[in-house]
């Protein structure tokens, strides 16, 4: 078999649901697909702890405090999973670190926004992590099988975050007048980049990501179910939604909305974001003050040789 | 980067089988034990983890040794359809004592 018959059988056997270990045989198309996904995903994650971050030092009790931190540690425990994953495909960490900080690739909208209150941790423990949980949900069913695994562990726990997030927008939901505007104010900063999130509709014909399915399911339909769900639990508490186009379309069977702001969107993740230069600033001179750090580790490593 | 891969299995509760969990990077085992711990052990989910040098595992996964296209049914309980057989014989029985 040469090469391209060999790539033609993968992708038919991925295509058809078959799995791909690490140390698997796969055509470099693929290897280079899933390192670009999963390398995202983890900047995503260890980028997304920034805002959060913030407000560990404001949190308003003590158990508060340990859920935030909490949380916190497990996102950065994502990001490290995750580069283990993308490093057997072969580019090492620091690279992946040194491209991040060099704006050479992304991480997700998201978390290029400033927070403003602590509202704004609950309806983005809530509404950001929930609107990931429904795309990594299908990432359960990555082909690239070492993804997928992860994805398991990972969703087990991101559970835990939407239910931290939804009792801090409860509290506040059941709190003074003033409380209750600061979930509105939020949510209205929110609600754009959570519907930017998935990213713009894509020909599932022509969506390699889909074809190899390193993903399962396309963009739109991940923010249809998002909406689904969520919705019904946003309007429940009294909050409006700030899109007056925002209704579900019987006929159609599907969320009509506003069209979302792409241009927005890729402004943003191209590291023109309202805190984008910042956090990466945060990282780093974090990773420069935390140098000694793996020095230290790898001198014990070495003098132990 | 003097950093190795170690596998890290884990057992969820006493007398459960150890489970591949992931992997981890560390210089060390003593090290791969605390980050093991901390990714696969914070949230009081395993009894026990083990880590191993990812090196030290020797696969097979050659489908001609595994997946022989060979009947192996009589090898599972599953291979022997009694149902049949067994209400026969239980005929039989009845009908001659
Ligand atoms: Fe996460
Ligand atoms: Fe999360």
């Amino acid at each position: 078999m040469d090469d391209s018959e060999r790539a033609d059988s993968f992708y038919a056997r991925v295509a058809a649901g078959g799995k791909v270990e690490a140390d698997d045989w796969m055509p470099d198309p693929y290897r280079a697909a899933i390192l670009k996904f999963v390398e995202m995903h983890a900047n995503s994650e260890l980028m997304g702890v920034l805002p959060e971050r913030e407000w560990i030092l404001r949190a308003p009790t003590l158990r508060r405090k340990l859920a935030l931190t909490s949380k916190v540690q497990d996102e950065v425990g994502h990001a490290q999973l995750l580069y283990r994953v993308a490093e057997d495909l072969g580019k090492p960490r620091e690279q992946m670190l040194q491209d991040l900080l060099d704006g050479k690739t992304k991480f997700h909208n998201v978390f290029h926004y400033p927070t403003e209150s602590w509202a704004d941790v609950g309806i983005i423990a809530w509404l950001v992590d929930a609107a990931a949980i429904v795309s990594q949900q299908a990432l359960r069913d990555s082909s690239y099988a070492p993804y997928a695994r992860t994805m398991k562990k990972i969703c087990w726990e991101e559970s835990v975050h939407i239910m931290h997030g939804r009792d801090v927008v409860l509290t506040l939901m059941n709190g003074t007048d003033r409380q209750r505007a600061l979930v509105q104010n939020a949510l209205d900063r929110w609600w754009g980049p959570l519907m930017q999130m998935h990213g713009p509709p894509t020909d599932p014909a022509r969506d390699k990501d889909l074809l190899w399915r390193i993903k399962s399911k396309g963009n739109e339909q991940l923010r249809q179910e998002f909406l689904s769900i969520y919705v019904p639990r946003i309007r429940e508490l009294g909050l409006r939604i700030p899109d007056p186009e925002l209704r579900y379309d019987d006929g159609a069977g599907r969320w009509h909305y506003s069209e979302p702001d792409w241009d927005e969107l890729r402004s943003v993740v191209t590291g023109h974001g309202p805190r984008s230069q910042e956090r990466l600033e945060f990282r780093r001179v974090n990773r420069a003050l935390t140098q000694w750090v793996r020095d230290a580790i790898i001198g014990r490593a070495a003098a132990a040789a | 980067m003097t950093d190795s891969v170690w596998e890290v299995f884990r057992q969820e509760d006493e007398g459960d089988a150890m489970t591949h969990a992931g992997s981890v990077r560390a210089p060390d085992a003593e090290l791969a034990l605390h980050y093991a711990r901390e990714f696969y052990g914070r949230r009081q989910e395993s009894t026990r983890l083990w880590v191993v040098p990812r090196e030290a595992i020797n696969e097979l996964d050659d489908p001609d040794w595994l997946k022989p296209p060979f009947d192996r049914s009589y090898k599972r309980p599953g291979g022997y359809l009694i149902k049949h057989k067994l209400e026969a014989a239980k005929a039989r029985a009845e009908e001659s004592p």
